[in-house]
Order: C-alpha cells, then structure tokens, then sequence
C-alpha cells in the first residue's frame, strides 16, 4: 500500500527507504505491547495519568524515528471527526458548572469527561501508528499469521492490501475519464447516478480482475498455504524495549492507583 | 462514524469484540480458497470507495457503501470490512484499537443483514427493479449502522443520548446519498455482468 488518502501524502510506512530504529524491532512483539499498551490505557481514567501516557507516546514517536509531523497531522484529523462529539460531553454530562453557553451550563465534570476521552484516544491511537503502522503491511500480514491470526483472514488482509493501491488507479482513471467528458459533481440526482455508475463499474472490473489473479495463482500452484518469507526472532532488544514498555505502564497503573487513594 | 478508544465503557467494547469475532468466524467460513481473491479485492474497491467524497450542498460526505458490500460478499462482508477498518485505524489512524470490535459489528452487522435479507430481490426482475431493491438495501444498511453507532454509544452512558441523536439525524441525508448510490450501482452491475447475482445462494462472485 503506497500512497491512498491523498496524492502527496505517503503513509507512515512509506516505501522501504525508511529506516527507523522501531523496525529493527520485532513486529509480533510490537504488536502484542500495542495490544496490551491500548488495554493498559484505556482502563486508566485519571487527568494527570493519561497526560502521562500521551507524552509515553509522545516518546515512543520520537523513539520510533517517524516523521513526526506527519504523525501528529493524521492524529489531529481523527481528533477532528470527534470534536463534535466532545463539546457536546461539558453541556450533557451534569455537575458543578464553570460557564454556560446561549443559556446551557457547562460542567466540571463534563469536561473532565471529554478531557479524558480526547487523551486516551490520542495516547492510543499514537502508539498503534508508531509500533504497528511502521511497519511495512505485508510484515504485518506475516506477523499476525505467527501469531496465530486465522490464515484466511491474513489471506483476505494481504489482497486487501495488495490491490486498494491498483484499484484507486483505476478509480482516477475512471475519474479522469468522467472529467474529459464534462463531468463536474454537484448536489443532483446526475451526479448521485453517476457516482453510483462508478462504484457498479469499479466492482465489476474488480470481480473480473480477480477471476484473473485467480487463474494466475492456480497456474502457479496457489495452495492457501501463507509462506513466511522473514524469519521472526525475538532479540535482546526486543526483549529490553519490551520490558521497559512495560514498567512505564506498570507505573501509569500504580500512579492511578495512588491517586484513586487519595 | 468511527468510535474512538475510552469513549465506550468496558462492557460494550467487550461485548463488541466478541461479537466480532464471531462474525469473523462466519465470514471466514463462507469464505473456501477460491474465493478469497474475489473477496480481497472487493474488500480492496470497498476501501477505495470509503475515500469518495460526494457533495451535498456546501459540504461533501464520504461513503461507507456497507451495504453494498453486504449484497456482494454476503458473510465474507463481515471480514472484508473489518480489515478495512483495521487497515485504517493502523495507517490512517482513524478510530482506535480496543473499539476495533464495536466499529466492526456496527459497520459490518447491518452490511450482512442488509446481504441477506435484498440480496435474493436484488437479483430478481429487472435490473431497475433490482436497482430500487439494492437502493433500499443500501439506505437500510447505513440507517443500522447509525442506529448501532447511536445505541453503542447509549449503553456507555446516559451523558451521549444528545450525541447519539445528533450522529441518527444528521445522518439521514448520508442515508438517502447511499441509497441512491447503491442503486445505481446495482442498476449497473445487474445490466453489464448479470451473471454477478445469477446464483442467489452464492454469497459472491
């Protein structure tokens, strides 16, 4: 998967000329501490505890040696598709109220609310892009197979993978097709059709292109058996980065403990 | 429409997941090696499709197109979209991981039971009769998803019934844009590859 949401904009794996220290890492250990580091967070609820974690992630950024504000920019537009959702929290959640808007009262407790949704999503979702969107997809694929992920998932997951990039070529030529001829989207029915007609063509092409790869993989004698081409090995590095990871996150956990005492 | 992590309380992102696997494991088994090409790449256009932004008025949506997947791939649409969403929950970033279930079941639930339910009065009659049914499937999948997304987010607490009401109404004309896309879709499907909903109990291609 080269680039897909936009022409310029390349995915955090990029294409094989990255080089960060995360990759040297094991990607099944990656993996499995992301799993556990999103458990971790997710369960912790204090202010100053999940501010913590969000600067672990912080650190795991700066660590994983990605482009840092490419990173951040894909974080802050997730953050833009749950705004809505957080302003409304101050007004619906009731409690001690700190400012009131066209006659509705905010509260305390709202915003501690929308606060602590905004930073474990952010912690979270910055971790999964460090540790597992570095990798290249196709280790992923391998990954999850060696840990034990259903073969014909992995299976349906690498075609995925393999084929968005050829079928979002087909997409804008199809595109391109539509403008040569006039094409210019509206809000009417012309352009519903259309863009309707679009989708049916893209779904054909993709059914006959598969009947192809289909007799391709046969010729060469696919067997559903996924072949590991790497060689996963945990080192001490892996084992350190691991270890550390989780002592960070056995601290969030006594600090959250320790301030639920107080 | 994704939910993101710590908005949901423990037992709905629990009960999520399980589901999810469950309806993973029903998928896969509709699924026999011959037709995972089919089904991969059609997840592939599926993803491709979700990138489209379609105008209304001065703003513009992008798809979710649920529903057609369902009316395609049957089952095998509960896997195709959930690799979709983990594919951009990874790379893209959008939603979250532990919700990774819950956004599972709410996009792809509705697809299967939209799949099931018009998948036979797609293929029958006319094309455009076809296309009025796909319609209807393709609206009914989206109203579902909203109504799971608005109940999810209900059962984690009372303090979202104002955000679950807003995501259900400014949703509709999101359904009715899907509606109308699905049919077309449909419309073109039926008339330049019949043979795609020829055998009724297949679940594709």
């Amino acid at each position: 998967m080269t680039y897909v949401l936009t022409g310029d904009e390349k995915p955090l794996s990029g294409i094989g000329a990255f080089r960060a220290k995360v990759t040297a890492l094991d990607p099944r250990m990656r993996i499995v501490m992301t799993a556990v580091y999103a458990v971790v967070v997710v369960s912790l609820s204090n202010l100053w505890v999940l501010s913590a974690a969000l600067g672990l992630s912080m650190w795991l950024l700066a660590y994983s040696g990605l482009p840092p504000r490419k990173t951040l920019k894909r974080m802050a537009m997730m953050d833009s598709f749950i705004i809505f959702m957080l302003v409304l929290l101050p007004f619906t959640i009731p409690g001690t109220p700190v400012f009131s808007v066209w006659g509705l009262e905010a509260s305390w407790e709202g915003l501690r609310r929308a606060a602590e949704i905004a930073l474990t999503a952010n912690a979270v979702i910055l971790a999964v892009m460090t540790l597992v969107g570095s990798m290249e997809p196709v280790t992923m694929g391998h990954a999850l197979f060696a840990l034990k992920t259903p073969e014909r998932l992995v299976h349906l997951m690498m075609f995925t993978i393999r084929y968005i990039d050829v079928l979002r070529e087909e997409y804008q030529r199809l595109r391109t097709s539509m403008k040569l001829r006039g094409f210019r989207p509206g809000t009417n029915w012309h352009t519903y059709r259309s863009y309707g007609y679009l989708v049916g063509m893209m779904l054909v092409r993709a059914i006959e292109r598969s009947e192809r790869i289909l007799a391709a993989m046969k010729c060469r004698g696919f067997s559903g058996r996924i072949i590991l081409l790497e060689d996963f090995r945990l080192r001490r590095a892996d084992l350190l980065f691991a270890a550390a990871l989780t002592a960070a996150l056995a601290a969030l956990i006594w600090a959250e403990a320790a301030y639920a005492a107080t | 429409m994704h939910i993101v992590d710590g908005a949901l309380s423990n037992p709905v992102v629990i009960g999520g997941a399980v589901a999810a696997v469950g309806g993973i494991a029903m998928g896969l088994r509709s699924l026999p090696l011959e037709r995972i090409p089919a089904a991969g790449v059609l997840s592939a256009s599926f993803f491709v499709a979700s990138l489209i932004h379609v105008p209304i008025g001065p703003s513009s949506v992008h798809l979710i197109l649920n529903g057609l997947a369902g009316l395609i791939l049957g089952w095998a649409a509960f896997p195709a979209l959930f690799v979709g969403l983990l594919l951009q929950a990874v790379f893209f970033g959008f939603g979250g991981l532990t919700v990774l279930g819950v956004n599972a079941v709410n996009i792809a639930l509705p697809a299967v039971l939209a799949g099931l339910m018009f998948r036979p009065l797609v293929a029958r009659g006319s094309p455009l009769q076809g296309a009025i049914w796909g319609g209807i499937g393709g609206g009914a999948a989206i109203a579902l998803t909203t109504l799971a997304v608005a109940v999810s987010l209900m059962l984690s607490g009372d303090e979202f019934i104002l955000a679950a009401k807003l995501v259900f109404f400014s949703h509709i004309p999101v359904m009715v844009i899907e509606a109308l896309l699905s049919g077309a879709a449909i419309f073109l499907a039926r008339r330049v590859k019949p043979e795609l909903f020829a055998d009724t109990k297949g679940s594709l291609a």
